[in-house]
């Protein structure tokens, strides 16, 4: 390049052939580092959503994404935009024990995601997993932190839908108790899993018919 | 002379011209994430590897990036620059980049990083720059920390996630949320005023004295 | 249209950009000595944000789908290069309005304010509707924040304060105080 010689007054083509040699490179840097990370990050994120599931599935060692595409649930590995998916979980022997459905919504300071476990055939919440908060610190963070609370969610009747009480008032069993000082988070978490259930208790086929594991879908790993 | 000039470069980022405490640059992406150590220095660390690489190529291009479109091929760089370190902490550490989430992109809209670029490393040869910008890079990283230290050890009564005090210590939660990150900078800020304007009255008092003697 | 409220709402007061997001500081702490110029500045600002969420938008739809790895870049640059083309059209057609906000939107489009809430609509996947719905709730938030400290600042003008105080470590206090005013906003949606 005929450098520093124009310098005074460059001409347009020299100041858009800089940009463009600057842009240039500049994208073969972003698509060099996307493409050497790529597969990490694909992996992290697979890895942390298996554990999730098999955390609120107790007993699942594999799994299965099903998406809620052209008003019916099919098994796909993909998942387009705007789409919405529930994981099913099979133990060992490839049994169906019961479906990982995520959920959201307004929480004490900002939005909760969480995932939960869920049986059809006894309506019974299994497990519940908060993915995402800004709940207060040393209160509403209680809602993941909190192992007695995080604990009352096995075996949680969801017919019709989870009642959060008063604590130590507990008598039916589709009743929990809210966190003292965090009450709010933890109404929060009860409402988001009710609305995703009723959202979804449509869409699932009805139990006992729930589609077997895909020979192909192996365990996940 | 050379020696002392690069070192000189380096020093006055670290304290008396550091970019947080001295010239408040750069607060965006830095209060919100000092709600602990690990986060602050994280951040610092990204910030770091972002200013010191684009200071590099900014000053090893100075001759041929034209005056007029200096700007935009000083924000190409830094962008990319701070892609990188996106991807690569997504990569290598998913969990603290959850917690500093959208605030890794923002590293591109903190004013020290094109400051430095346009009244420094456009104008001053490679080693210079690269002193320069370890020197505010490094200052702001110890700014980040000590802001981040603070606010863990009163809001959660830890140090990188160590519990410090005993069971009975009862955190000062206000501290790890938005309002203390107000307050701490506030105060840490009062206190440089402090040091400047005890530095100021002893070097008056000196010079009266010598005007006294002479 | 509940979401909508809450998103509008959220943005507005609980997750204020300022008070919550220390987002678009510089400005907040620079230019908030007078009301009239934190009014200007904010309505200015709001603007610039309901543009980029019309840019975030159809660059999420239309080009990022196919490399999201140019995010960054691509939001840069195009919300640069389109205000500055709004810019112009302004000065063009209202020179009222261009005299009220013109000089503040090349200062603001490098604010951080503007990026975070193209990056913020982006990772809660807002479409386009509520995409303008977050950008005026986070506009109208940042204004209201800066209109308060600016009178607050207008005020401490006339007292007695000692020097040393005086300058942005009181004006770094005085926002700790409204961001801990703001956080009574909290739960405001959870708890009905």
């Amino acid at each position: 390049m005929n450098t520093g010689a124009n310098a005074a007054a460059p001409s347009s083509l020299r100041l858009i052939l800089t940009l463009a040699i600057a842009g240039l490179i500049s994208g073969i840097a972003i698509i060099g580092i996307y493409e050497s990370t790529l597969p990490t990050i694909t992996a992290n994120k697979a890895r942390e959503l298996r554990e999730a599931v098999f955390k609120v599935l107790p007993g699942v060692s594999q799994m299965q994404q099903f998406v809620w595409r052209g008003d019916q649930l099919i098994a796909a590995e993909d998942l387009q935009k705007d789409e919405e998916a529930v994981y099913g979980g099979y133990d060992e022997n490839g049994e169906f024990v019961g479906y990982a459905i995520p959920g959201a919504g307004p929480g004490f300071q900002d939005t909760i995601g969480l995932l939960f476990g869920f049986t059809p055939e006894q309506q019974l919440v299994l497990g519940m997993e908060v993915l995402e908060s800004r709940e207060t610190p040393g209160l509403g963070d209680k809602i993941y932190k909190d192992a007695d609370f995080v604990g009352s969610f096995s075996k949680l009747s969801i017919d019709p839908e989870i009642v959060a009480v008063k604590k130590g008032t507990t008598s039916q069993p589709n009743e929990i108790d809210a966190i003292t000082g965090a009450t709010i988070s933890s109404k929060a978490v009860v409402r988001i899993i009710n609305k995703t259930h009723s959202d979804w208790i449509q869409r699932l086929p009805p139990p006992g018919s729930e589609p077997p594991l895909r020979q192909d879908a192996g365990d996940g790993s | 002379m050379k020696k002392s000039d690069s070192y000189e470069e380096f020093i006055k980022g670290i304290w008396r011209d550091n970019p947080v405490f001295v010239q408040v640059l750069g607060m965006c992406p830095m209060l919100a994430v000092t709600n602990s150590a690990i986060n602050a220095v994280a951040m610092g660390m990204a910030t770091f590897f972002v200013l010191v690489g684009s200071s590099f190529l900014v000053s090893s291009f100075r001759n041929w990036i034209p005056k007029q479109v200096r700007i935009s091929c000083f924000i190409i760089i830094i962008a990319t620059f701070v892609t990188v370190a996106d991807y690569t902490l997504l990569a290598l550490v998913p969990k603290v980049h959850k917690e500093l989430g959208a605030f890794i992109p923002l590293i591109v809209a903190n004013c020290m990083i094109l400051g430095r670029q346009e009244a420094f490393s456009s104008r001053y040869p490679v080693r210079l720059a690269v002193m320069d910008a370890i020197g505010m890079a490094g200052g702001f990283l110890l700014a980040l920390f000590s802001l981040g230290a603070i606010r863990e050890i009163l809001g959660d009564g830890a140090l990188f996630g160590i519990k410090l005090f005993g069971e009975n210590f009862e955190p000062w939660v206000i501290m790890i949320l938005p309002p203390g990150g107000f307050l701490t900078l506030g105060v840490i800020l009062l206190f440089f005023n402090w040091f400047k304007f005890k530095k100021d009255e002893f070097l008056a008092e000196v010079a009266e004295a010598e005007r006294g003697g002479g | 249209m509940d979401n909508l409220t809450w998103i509008f709402i959220s943005a507005l007061l609980v997750n204020n950009f300022v008070l919550t997001y220390f987002l678009g500081l510089c400005p907040f702490l620079g230019v908030s000595n007078s009301l009239e110029t934190s009014a200007r500045l904010g309505l200015a600002t709001t603007f610039v944000m309901l543009v980029t969420a019309v840019c975030a938008w159809v660059l999420n739809t239309y080009v990022l789908i196919h490399a999201p790895y140019l995010r960054l870049i691509c939001f840069i640059v195009v919300i640069a290069s389109t205000v500055q083309f709004i810019e112009m059209l302004i000065r063009k057609l209202s020179p009222a309005l261009f005299r009220a906000m013109g000089i503040f939107l090349p200062l603001i489009t490098t604010n951080c304010a503007i990026l975070g809430l193209a990056i913020f609509a982006t990772n809660r996947g807002y479409g386009f509707v509520e995409g303008i719905v977050y950008a005026l709730g986070a506009g109208i938030g940042f204004t209201l924040a800066l209109v308060l400290l600016a009178g607050l600042r207008e005020e401490s003008e006339l007292s007695d304060i000692p020097a040393l105080i005086k300058g942005t470590a009181m004006n770094l206090i005085i926002a700790g105080i409204l961001s801990m005013a703001f956080m009574g906003f909290a739960g405001l949606f959870s708890s009905a």
